[in-house]
């Protein structure tokens, strides 16, 4: 008896794909039974879009764990401004297709203050425009638990965090005292004012969420695929040039080449890589031989061991 | 941090090769444990490294971080699993760090635990998932009071296969007959927690020896595995034995017709048709349909995150469990269980605690039996609060109805957690032993009861400690059926 479309209220009813390989059917059952565990125990979840391959199959999951229905939960986006033009064109299309709730916050103290990755510093300039912005548009919305996906392989401090990673009520983590988490048996409860932010992906791996994405033909920004692009090498990073506001530094020019990203960010502190991987297949062919890890294209990871830690303990994602 | 005593890190990168992990099974989940500075961290980290699972950055940032910690001139490997700055500042691990590996043969997922004493609850945290224990014994000391106590938790929590690593045997000059006294020592413990699958490997885990790559020029003597073919022949935790069970996580109501419980299959399988109960109602139905985004399935089993549809209308919310009809678990309100007490306030006897398991949360009070000596290994009687990092025997009590299948038989719906009312805070990780029958109204004052039993079921009676506490009040004689029925016929009144 198929379940017919009338019967349920969901825009762009799933189309029929071979199964999953049990090692990713097993990630992605974790995941859901994660998303409708937080969606039924906590008051007002949320969940953070940055638009990037890991938040589009955290919301490839999201759509999967509460079908029938819809997503019962808002999406939100920290937009600093400096994102690429593509992800913000992409996410409004997103939003529109699988008919989503997007709440988007932009600190306002960053065109106040005049505050750019340029004239203040990638360190400054992240505290500010994502991880204060984060907590205020976390405030604002007085929720009390929010989706990322971060996942665990992804840096050594993200490797120590639980699933359920708990939240004082000014967002700190203190990674010294994480409440014990056993089995699947996630503890919940909160004080007014405490969250938990829940990250479905924790135990996924890089080449686990290319391959998921193959499987499951989810949509990514273009960026993530090689095509001709101009370009500026500063600071031995390769920065997309088509967005106005970057400014040729004396003895730049802009270049072009076949270039793509491993991760999406603001444009001035995401570097690109030299591909010529223009489809999925070859982008997972390349990164099955790749030498270097994805997060050595940004700016802000780079600073120092542990630097990543010292954000998250400030509330950053 | 200062620099690296092998600076240029193109001499200790390794080189990348294709992933190419065969995927036919879900990845196998291991953890370290073991007493502090045992070389935990140092072995994952080598294990990463000869796996080729550290890339160029990385490894640069390693040899970055890498003080002069060792004078073999090799990097600090613990490095890559601690990455907490007060982890790395101490130089030793607080939380558990998941890391991610594969070779030719199959994916592991590893989850390296402290081995402090203050942070057993992190590592109770990685044993309670895994399906594999490696247990690490310094070769210079042996097994500890809290190598026994790792590998107590481990067993507790289900881990059936150990692989003891004598470690730093580079420091006792590979001495064969130091990794033969402790292999045995640990065989012997083992047994008495019911481990029989063990797999002993002397090791040198900062020097790659018995890791990845044999070891045949410094141990010739040792012609087992090394640690990663004993990983790679091991099992995954096999499916949940017995009959269907959905812990409902949701009920989903997209529209006036559509109505689907959601939840994920913690036992058994499921198909359209199948008669179910749903616990604690009692109320009988059959499965119409199993949803799920990628259409209408005609099964599902353990493990699958499934939207299942019944043929009627009936009371079903969040907290229930949807079970089989044939083979339903234990209901009741007094419950058996083990825990492991998580917090530095320990379990008070009385109290009443959160209890969660599955998706249901519930009130329960809790009394503890007794307490394991982890010297002994004997369990003594203990009434009084259960202590930071004690393994006890207690009994729950709840105020309403409880379902639960005991921990050896379903590791998901035996398991639970308790949760502080005042912090809020997990405080003890427990698994369910069995229900707690309630005969009631046999006692009297004074009275013996004669009791003829099936010699096996005579001998687990008298095996429980309650029994053996009171053994000199008792009487017990062996005799055939014939005339156990004899002497009965001539006995008093039947209970
Ligand atoms: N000589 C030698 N030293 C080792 C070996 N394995 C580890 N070590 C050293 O032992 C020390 C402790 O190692 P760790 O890996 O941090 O120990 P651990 O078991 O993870 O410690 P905790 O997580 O804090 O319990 C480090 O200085 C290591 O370099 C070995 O096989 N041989
Ligand atoms: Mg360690």
């Amino acid at each position: 008896m198929p379940l017919s479309v009338q019967e349920t209220e969901v825009k762009n009813p799933p189309v029929s794909r071979p199964p999953l390989d049990p090692h990713l059917k097993a990630l992605e059952n974790e995941a859901i039974h994660i998303f409708r565990e937080v969606a039924a125990e906590f008051e007002k979840p949320v969940m953070l879009y940055s638009i990037g391959k890991d938040s589009s199959v955290l919301l490839h999951l999201a759509r999967k764990a509460f079908y029938p229905g819809r997503v019962p939960f808002p999406l939100l986006h920290v937009d600093t401004t400096w994102k690429f033009k593509e992800m913000i064109e992409f996410r409004d299309e997103i939003a529109e297709k699988y008919d989503l709730d997007l709440v988007v916050h932009t600190n306002p103290r960053g065109a106040e203050e005049g505050i750019t990755p340029f004239s203040h510093g990638s360190a400054l300039y992240t505290d500010i425009m994502k991880t204060e912005a984060l907590r205020q548009a976390l405030d604002a919305g007085g929720y009390d638990a929010a989706f990322g996906g971060a996942r665990r392989d992804e840096e050594a401090s993200r490797a120590k965090e639980r699933i359920y990673s708990f939240r004082t009520p000014d967002h700190k983590w203190d990674p010294r005292n994480q409440r014990p988490e056993l089995w699947n048996v996630y503890n919940g409860m909160v004080r007014k004012g405490e969250s938990v932010r829940a990250f479905p992906l924790s135990n996924w791996t890089e080449v686990d969420i290319w391959r998921y994405i193959q499987a499951e033909d989810i949509p990514l920004v273009p960026l993530y695929y090689a095509a001709e692009r101009p370009y500026v090498e500063r600071d031995g990073m390769m920065i997309l040039a088509e967005d106005p506001r970057l400014e040729l530094k004396p003895g730049e020019t802009v270049q072009h080449g076949m270039i793509r990203f491993r991760t999406l960010g603001c444009f001035p502190l995401t570097g690109a890589i030299r591909s010529t991987a223009s489809n999925l297949e070859e982008v997972i062919a390349e990164l099955e031989i790749a030498t270097v890890s994805e997060r050595q294209g940004r700016a802000i990871d780079r600073d120092q061991s542990g630097s990543m830690e010292k954000k998250k303990r400030e509330g950053y994602f | 941090m200062t620099a690296t005593a092998t600076s240029p890190s193109a001499t200790i990168l390794p080189f990348a090769e294709p992933l190419k992990a065969v995927r036919d099974t879900r990845p196998l989940r291991l953890i370290t444990c073991g007493s502090v500075d045992d070389g935990k961290s140092t072995l994952i980290g080598r294990l990463l490294w000869d796996t080729k699972a550290v890339k160029e950055d990385q490894a640069a940032t390693l040899a970055r971080d890498s003080g002069s910690q060792n004078d073999l001139g090799l990097p600090d490997f613990a490095l890559l699993l601690d990455g907490l700055q007060a982890e790395r500042e101490q130089g030793i691990t607080i939380d558990v760090a998941y890391r991610y590996f594969s070779t030719d043969r199959r994916s592991f997922i590893v989850a390296d635990t402290p081995g402090h004493e203050q942070y057993t609850r992190n590592m109770a945290t990685g044993a309670s998932t895994a399906d594999l224990a490696i247990l690490l014994a310094d070769a210079r000391a042996g097994l500890l009071e809290q190598t026994r106590r790792h590998a107590t938790i481990a067993a507790l929590m289900g881990i059936r296969q150990f692989v003891l690593a004598v470690n730093k045997i580079d420091l006792v000059h590979y001495d064969k007959a130091v990794f033969d006294r402790i292999s045995h020592d640990f065989r012997e413990f083992a047994l008495s927690l019911g481990v029989r699958q063990i797999t002993a490997i002397p090791m040198s885990a900062l020097k790659g020896e018995n890791v990845v790559y044999p070891a045949d020029a410094s141990m010739p003597w040792y012609d087992g595995p090394t640690l990663v073919e004993a990983l790679e022949l091991a099992t995954v935790r096999s499916t949940q034995a017995g009959g269907f069970r959905l812990p409902v996580q949701r009920v989903v109501r997209p529209g006036e017709s559509f109505r689907g419980y959601q939840g994920t299959v913690a036992g058994g399988s499921v198909k359209p048709g199948d008669s179910v109960v749903i616990l604690p109602s009692g109320t009988i139905a059959n499965v119409s349909r199993i949803v799920t985004f990628d259409l209408v399935r005609n099964a599902a089993v353990a493990g699958d995150a499934i939207t299942l549809v019944l043929d009627r209308q009936v009371d079903v919310a969040r907290g229930d469990v949807i079970v089989s009809l044939d083979g339903q678990p234990m209901t009741g309100h007094h419950f058996d269980a083990q825990l492991v007490s998580l917090q530095p306030g320990g379990i008070e006897p009385g109290r009443r605690y959160w209890l969660k398991s599955g998706s249901r949360r519930q009130r329960v009070a809790v009394e503890p039996i007794s307490q394991l000596e982890l010297a002994t290994g004997k369990w003594q009687p203990h009434a009084s609060t259960l202590a930071m990092n004690a393994i006890g025997k207690v009994r729950l009590s709840f105020e309403e109805l409880a379902v639960f299948d005991a921990y050896d038989q379903n590791r998901s719906t035996g398991a639970f957690i308790l949760i502080d009312p005042d912090t809020l805070n997990t405080v003890a990780g427990g698994m369910i032993i069995a229900k707690r029958a309630e005969v009631g109204g046999i006692h009297r004052e004074d009275q013996r009861v004669v009791l003829s039993l099936p010699a096996d079921l005579a001998e687990q009676l008298m095996a429980s400690e309650l029994f053996a506490n009171r053994r000199d009040e008792t009487e017990i004689k062996r005799m055939t059926a014939k005339q156990a029925a004899e002497l009965f016929s001539n006995a008093g009144g039947d209970i």
